[in-house]
């Protein structure tokens, strides 16, 4: 009898991959940029998710929220019209133009409106004895939609920035929402290879609110812990997947806690005890502080991460690196990805490349007021 | 034998390079690669592979026999399972290097990543060795179970960086590490200790440093005018007791 062999060697090679850049000055970069970073790390995703964060590209509108919307069915969409125009006042809605390309099956609707909240009783009260800030008063509105209305999902949320994504690969993506259309002056691309949630098109990343959006490959293992910890404050894990807390996590330790991102990312990859047992008097007091605080903010299990705002792109490891992220630098240009060659891909001559440690976050904040 | 890899999918590439090795071609130039995993592995013939341009992961993995040359930066997992032959990296390259290696050399110039040399093993006649020129990161030489891992900390980008970094021999338990210089003994995995250097470790680390430095032109005796030290497991079995007791 033929021996049967014992293994499939035709396997998927998948593990997620990420790409993002910033101009520190704010120079605009055409979308056919990072589309091209990306698509070089297209086998490190299987086509059940492609994403991009895109800051920048409003600049008419750069005063207004810029709301996308993914509809599942056209109940949601006008439930959640007659929301928005109860709470909002609408400068702008149109469809987000999309090419129909055969790669991609069954796309949802994606609506954009550019809004500012109307000064209505619930806001006044909001702002006036709740002590709420315009963003939290926006907070507390993508948390409802998401929560409330079947099959709304608020896809970005932030002022003159937004995430287009979706089940396919993320060149697929990009083509479906004709990316090399817009120009920003900071990009982040994901790439997925969805392992423990499903690959929807809500759960492709980047995950976001308001400005904020992150790219994440890895998985988050203290998602149950983290998820708990955000509900007291108020925010809603809709998404199912375990990077949705991130987002949240940072908006909850940057805009509403005042830590600096250095300090953000300190409580999401802490140093280990014997580690901080090691250290000066002054250290060891604020990372200890920090743990203490945080423990529940803490990130458990392999991941490399960007997140991006209207301020800047920062990368983050976890403490013992089990995912890759390499940076480099090239004039007033920063650039974070999984593998060295998709920033190589974009920029050949970079003046510096390096892989920053475990725990060690790259911070590149855009200069000024771009 | 030129391939022009500019823009070519790693399959295809591949393709073309075992083709070429299986008709009788010794020596392989790439250019413009970018990004192309899967690079030289399992190849049995003593061919070499040149290769201008950073290559993707997964380099000269199950690799037997040949020479792999890199004249600029490589990245993530080169020489996994690899059996003999060599890989020489003239920049730096990434985390997860010569894991479960098993012999060959890797000769890397500059910086090197997380867990290098992971779980590298020897056996009788086999005895890989991996040197990396410039500054690593955590856990070198974890679970290590044979063979030779050096670490110079000379030809790094970053030298406000510690040589190396923490949990340094997790779990190690055969082999050795030869580090010049000396270690931070703060930053050890408490699997390890450290040792001078004895007569046949000094003849043995001459070996490898002069081959290593014929692969870049560099001068060995500046590289061994500084002392070196070796770090040892203090167990073959570190984790023998983790769950329940041994018998005696």
């Amino acid at each position: 009898m033929k021996p049967q062999p014992t293994h499939i060697f035709e396997k998927d090679i998948s593990n997620c991959g990420l790409t993002g850049f910033v101009s520190k000055k704010g120079t605009r970069v055409g979308g056919e940029v990072i589309i091209k970073s990306i698509s070089l790390m297209h086998d490190r995703g299987n086509g059940l998710g492609g994403g991009f964060g895109a800051y920048g590209i409003y600049p008419d509108y750069r005063d207004f929220y810029a709301f996308h919307l993914m509809y599942e069915n056209s109940m949601a969409q006008q439930l959640t019209e007659e929301y928005l125009e109860a709470n909002f006042y609408i400068e702008q809605q149109e469809d987000i133009p999309t090419r129909r390309i055969k790669e991609i099956a069954n796309p949802p609707v994606f609506k954009r409106y550019f809004a500012k909240p109307l000064q209505t009783d619930e806001y006044k009260e909001a702002v006036e004895y709740q002590n709420m800030t315009d963003e939290d008063v926006i907070v507390r509105h993508v948390m409802a939609i998401n929560h409330e209305i079947d099959g709304a999902f608020v896809v970005s949320s932030g002022k003159n920035m937004g995430a287009f994504k979706g089940v396919g690969f993320p060149e697929e993506i990009a083509d479906f929402f004709r990316l090399e259309e817009y120009s920003g002056h900071i990009w982040t691309a994901h790439n997925r290879f969805p392992t423990n949630t499903p690959g929807w098109w809500g759960g492709a990343h980047p995950f976001t609110l308001l400005d904020w959006s992150i790219v994440h490959n890895g998985e988050i293992s203290s998602y149950g812990i983290n998820k708990r910890y955000l509900e007291m404050y108020g925010y809603l894990c809709t998404m199912l997947t375990d990077t949705e807390v991130v987002a949240y996590m940072l908006d909850l330790l940057i805009r509403k806690h005042g830590l600096t991102p250095q300090l953000a990312c300190t409580a999401l990859a802490p140093p280990f005890w014997s580690l901080i047992d090691q250290l000066p008097d002054d250290e060891r007091e604020l990372y200890t502080a920090i743990r203490q605080v945080y423990g529940s903010a803490l990130l458990n299990g392999p991941f490399a991460i960007l997140f991006a705002s209207n301020q800047g792109l920062i990368g983050l490891n976890d403490r013992v690196k089990l995912r890759p992220l390499v940076c480099a630098e090239f004039e007033d240009f920063v650039y974070m990805a999984s593998e060295e060659s998709a920033i190589r891909e974009i920029c050949p001559n970079p003046t510096r490349i390096w892989s920053p440690r475990g725990g060690e976050p790259v911070i590149a904040m855009v200069e000024g007021n771009v | 034998m030129k391939i022009d890899a500019q823009g070519v999918y790693y399959r295809d590439l591949n393709a073309q390079i075992r083709n070429a090795v299986a008709t009788g071609t010794d020596k392989i130039e790439l250019i413009n690669v970018n990004g192309q995993y899967f690079i030289g592995d399992g190849i049995n013939k003593p061919v070499t592979i040149t290769i201008s341009g950073v290559p993707g992961n997964d380099l000269a993995a199950f690799m037997n026999g040949a020479t792999v040359i890199v004249k600029e930066n490589a990245q993530d997992n080169i020489g996994n399972t690899m059996n003999s032959g060599k890989v020489i990296v003239h920049g730096h390259a990434g985390d997860v290097l010569g894991y479960g290696m098993r012999g060959g050399r890797i000769h890397i110039l500059k910086d090197v990543g997380y867990r290098v040399g992971i779980h590298m093993k020897s056996y009788q006649d086999n005895k890989p060795v991996l040197i990396a020129g410039g500054n690593a990161g955590d856990f070198f030489g974890e679970y290590m179970a044979g063979g030779v891992l050096v670490l110079l900390g000379m030809f790094t980008d970053d030298p406000e960086k510690a040589k190396h970094g923490y949990l340094f021999g997790t779990g190690m338990h055969g082999g050795v590490i030869f580090v010049r210089g000396g270690v931070d003994e703060s930053r050890l995995a408490k699997e390890v200790g450290v040792f001078d250097l004895d007569e046949d470790d000094r003849t043995a680390l001459e070996g490898y440093i002069n081959e290593y430095c014929k692969d870049f032109d560099l001068d060995p005796k500046q590289i061994l005018a500084e002392q070196f030290y070796k770090v040892l497991p203090r167990s073959k079995r570190p984790y023998g007791n983790m769950y329940c007791p041994m018998p005696r």
